[in-house]
């Protein structure tokens, strides 16, 4: 009943090309997208936004980077955190040594630094593959941790070896730096992230990403149909960077205000590997859902005791919440190894024959 | 039917989480505590967050909290990890705390800037950014007993002192090993200063964090340079390692000084006898003697009121550490209380009273801690304190006292200043609009 798509007559290629063919979700995205701009910021507090939204829009960017990679492409990396980490330090440079700039303009470019350098690293994805490939990739993890916590000048020769984002206005408005509140930061965060997850369903359902897709089901078979695999694979890895790096950069400056190199360890490339692999490999939602997952999970865990007025100390929650998040994991890749993106296909399908299943 | 129930469990947690803010709205000074007794740090935080907590039990336990107010104290675990620091602070910084005391020097680093727009102060005892002692450029931030930088020039006058004098440094070679973070970083610049003044040779070993457990190859690199003494500015489980490391290359471990978070007992015992002559900096006392202490083991640990499993662990070095942050909490919104009544403070007010602080002798030995620690008075301009410290040493089993207060160099304060200008420039600061008193 819901979900029903007969009856939406496609009478010309463009709305037959759409970017969400089906009305339904099209609304349902609409609605999704006026909600987060206009409704969350007037009802939520400054914990939602700063300790939960914030970091969910950026660790699903991130994870929409690497889902491109390694769902769409195939690549399997392991390299997040670093990439992350060079965005979020060009970006730190680019805003010191042009202060007078944009900052908002100033992290969209810091993320071609990271595809640059993502474009390095990818080049090995042509002879090796797989596990063999996670490994080159972690060479850029701890290259890149190593780099910034050593040599001075990324970090501007501070003392404390910590990046402190500067305060930086837009049309008078602050949007970084620890005066900017955190609705301004939400707001800046949101329009990046609905911009660049707009390019990625964009990118993933045209020539390239079919082109991706080809290459990772079978990497001959397409070479045979004329995709050429360094290109693809490259640009794969390119575009990957891009979306880890722009994380990155609002990470820092729209999230935690100033950083340490460490913020960036492998842990991080872990979980974003984590996201991808909870939410679905090769789905743009999967990103989104999988980082809801690992973000909102243990804030959860951690806040249950005390809502329910249990009164458990805060190391022992801090074990459960381990142990629970690992078990939840390993009981989803059991029941769904698809993630939850499947899940949500298999409830579309399922709203569309209701009441009268087959 | 699965995906249903599915939607109604995420439906039913988002309302929870929800509902679940701005709920707290018991009366009492609000105190959050952020710990880490998880992770790999937790080896040094269950017993300073125990003492911490402890302590601001005992207050509740045996006097009804501060001035007839009690206080609520609730923990926020952080791992030491600065994302769930930030994280905790957000969460609490709604419920009108009196002061963070972040415990990480990466946390520190990122609430600083916050605490002025949020106005919530800052205790960063001993630890965080040195050049916060500047309370002209950092009004909201305090790092009383001391900081890192002083410390450092203090243990560099110890060295010189046990080498029969400060001209006999020129020549010798001093390393540093530490945890590379912006805590393992923080005395580099000032050693470095100093190398070149006093004309000791200086040598770095920074240990990554994941290289804590496995020490073998910085400890090959100390012995292939011989150095005359080393200094260790470690934390959790690079401490205990490290010692038995220097131990296994037969490096004299009276030449070998921590920094007073790698003093503990938990650092020491592990390499045993072996480890016996390692020195490390302290600023406190230890040891149950203090009736301070006696009533904690009377009031909570004995009610079955503290976290602590094993009656002898209270009065460990790292347990008193955490004791000692407290009493810093309690007696600055004792000092708030005097000014603003015994009511409930806020961060403005508790900010008050950290800044005019004034810790004698004789209120240490009021409150039962007599000769726990110098007397620390704060100025509007100073919050550090400039406070001496004291070399303890192990003996195989336990700590032992073998210096006087050593006071830190005088030039340390002058290079504070230049590095608070430096981040003020670098940060654009605004000018302290605070009056002083």
């Amino acid at each position: 009943m819901f979900y029903r798509e007969a009856g939406q007559f496609k009478t010309t290629y463009i709305s037959d090309q759409e970017l969400f063919p089906v009305k339904q979700d099209r609304w349902g995205i609409l609605l999704i997208i006026g909600f987060s701009f206009i409704v969350i910021p007037l009802i939520a507090n400054d914990y939602w936004l700063q300790a939960i939204l914030i970091p969910f829009l950026i660790f699903s960017l991130a994870a929409l980077g690497l889902n491109i990679l390694t769902g769409y492409a195939g690549q399997l990396s392991l390299g997040t955190g670093g990439f992350m980490a060079v965005g979020a330090y060009s970006c730190y440079k680019l805003v010191t040594i042009f202060p007078e700039t944009n900052v908002i303009l100033l992290i969209l470019v810091s993320g071609f630094f990271s595809a640059g350098i993502g474009l390095i690293f990818g080049i090995p994805s042509l002879k090796i593959k797989g596990f063999y490939l996670a490994v080159a990739t972690l060479a850029a993890q701890f290259f890149f941790e190593w780099l910034f916590g050593r040599v001075k000048w990324f970090y501007n020769y501070n003392d404390s070896g910590a990046i402190e984002v500067p305060v930086r206005k837009f049309f008078d408005i602050a949007v970084t730096g620890p005066i900017a509140t955190a609705q301004t930061r939400y707001v800046v965060v949101l329009c990046i992230v609905t911009f660049l997850a707009l390019i990625a369903v964009n990118i993933v359902r045209g020539r390239i990403g079919r082109a991706w897709m080809a290459i990772r089901d079978m990497d001959i078979a397409a070479e045979l149909i004329g995709i050429r695999p360094l290109t693809t694979k490259l640009i794969a890895f390119a575009i990957s960077s891009y979306y880890a790096g722009v994380a990155g950069a609002l990470f820092v400056f729209a999230y935690l205000g100033s950083a340490e190199v460490e913020v960036f360890d492998i842990n991080i490339s872990f979980e974003i590997l984590f996201m991808i692999i909870i939410g679905g490999l090769g789905s743009i939602s999967g990103a989104f859902l999988g980082a809801a997952f690992i973000v909102l999970i243990p804030i959860l865990i951690t806040n249950l005791p005390r809502m329910l007025g249990m009164p458990i100390n805060a190391a022992t929650v801090e074990h459960f919440n381990f142990m629970i998040l690992g078990a939840l994991i390993v009981l989803f890749l059991i029941f769904e190894p698809h993630g939850l993106a499947k899940i949500w296909t298999i409830m579309r399908e399922k709203l569309r024959v209701w009441p009268f299943p087959y | 039917m699965k995906n249903k129930n599915f939607l109604i469990f995420i439906a039913s947690v988002i309302s929870c989480l929800w509902f679940s803010q701005g709920v707290m709205a018991a009366k009492g000074i609000y105190i959050p505590l952020f710990t880490y007794k998880t992770g790999p740090f937790a080896g040094s935080g269950i017993p300073t967050g125990n003492g911490m907590a402890d302590y601001l039990t005992m207050l509740n336990e045996r006097d009804g909290g501060i001035g007839g107010v009690p206080l609520i104290v609730e923990e926020c675990e952080t791992g030491y990890n600065t994302k769930k620091g930030v994280e905790c602070y957000e969460k609490v910084k709604g419920k009108n705390p009196a002061m963070i005391n972040p415990w990480s020097t990466g946390i520190s680093l990122q609430l600083i800037p916050k605490t002025p727009v949020d106005k919530i102060p800052l205790l960063t005892m001993g630890y965080g950014l040195s050049a916060a002692a500047v309370g002209d450029v950092f009004p909201w931030v305090f790092n009383y007993p001391s900081t890192y930088w002083n410390q450092a020039s203090a243990i560099i006058k110890y060295i010189g002192h046990q080498e029969g004098g400060m001209s006999n440094l020129k020549g010798k070679k001093i390393g540093f090993i530490f945890l590379e973070s912006g805590y393992g970083r923080e005395p580099i610049p000032l050693l470095e200063e100093l190398s070149g003044e006093l004309g000791y040779d200086f040598f770095t070993i920074p240990v990554a964090f994941k290289e804590s457990q496995n020490q073998s190859s910085h400890w090959l690199k100390v012995r292939k340079e011989k150095p005359d003494w080393m200094i260790m500015w470690g934390w959790g489980v690079m401490n205990p390692t490290a010692i038995k490391e220097a131990t296994r290359i037969k490096f004299n471990m009276e030449k070998f000084v921590g920094v007073w978070w790698s003093g503990g007992e938990d650092d020491a015992r592990p390499a045993g006898k072996a480890a016996k002559g390692y020195k490390s900096a302290n600023f406190h006392g230890i040891g149950t003697d203090y009736p301070a202490i006696q009533d904690i083991l009377k009031y909570v640990v004995d009610k079955g009121k503290s976290q602590v499993k094993d009656r002898s662990r209270v009065g460990e070095n790292l347990y008193m550490r955490g004791v000692f942050n407290s009493v810093l909490i309690a007696e600055s919104i004792r000092a708030a209380q005097g000014k603003f009544g015994n009511r409930v403070v806020n961060g403005e007010e508790t900010r008050w009273g950290m800044e005019n602080l004034n810790l004698t002798s004789a209120r240490m030995a009021e409150i039962g801690l007599q000769g726990f620690t110098n007397p620390i008075k704060i100025s509007c301009d100073d919050h550090a304190n400039n406070g001496p410290i004291f070399i303890q040493q192990w003996n195989g089993t336990s700590w032992e006292r073998v210096s006087g207060w050593i006071n830190s160099m005088d030039r340390v304060r002058p290079m504070l200043e230049k590095a608070a200008a430096a981040y003020k420039t670098k940060n654009n600061v605004p000018n302290r609009t605070i009056p002083c008193s």
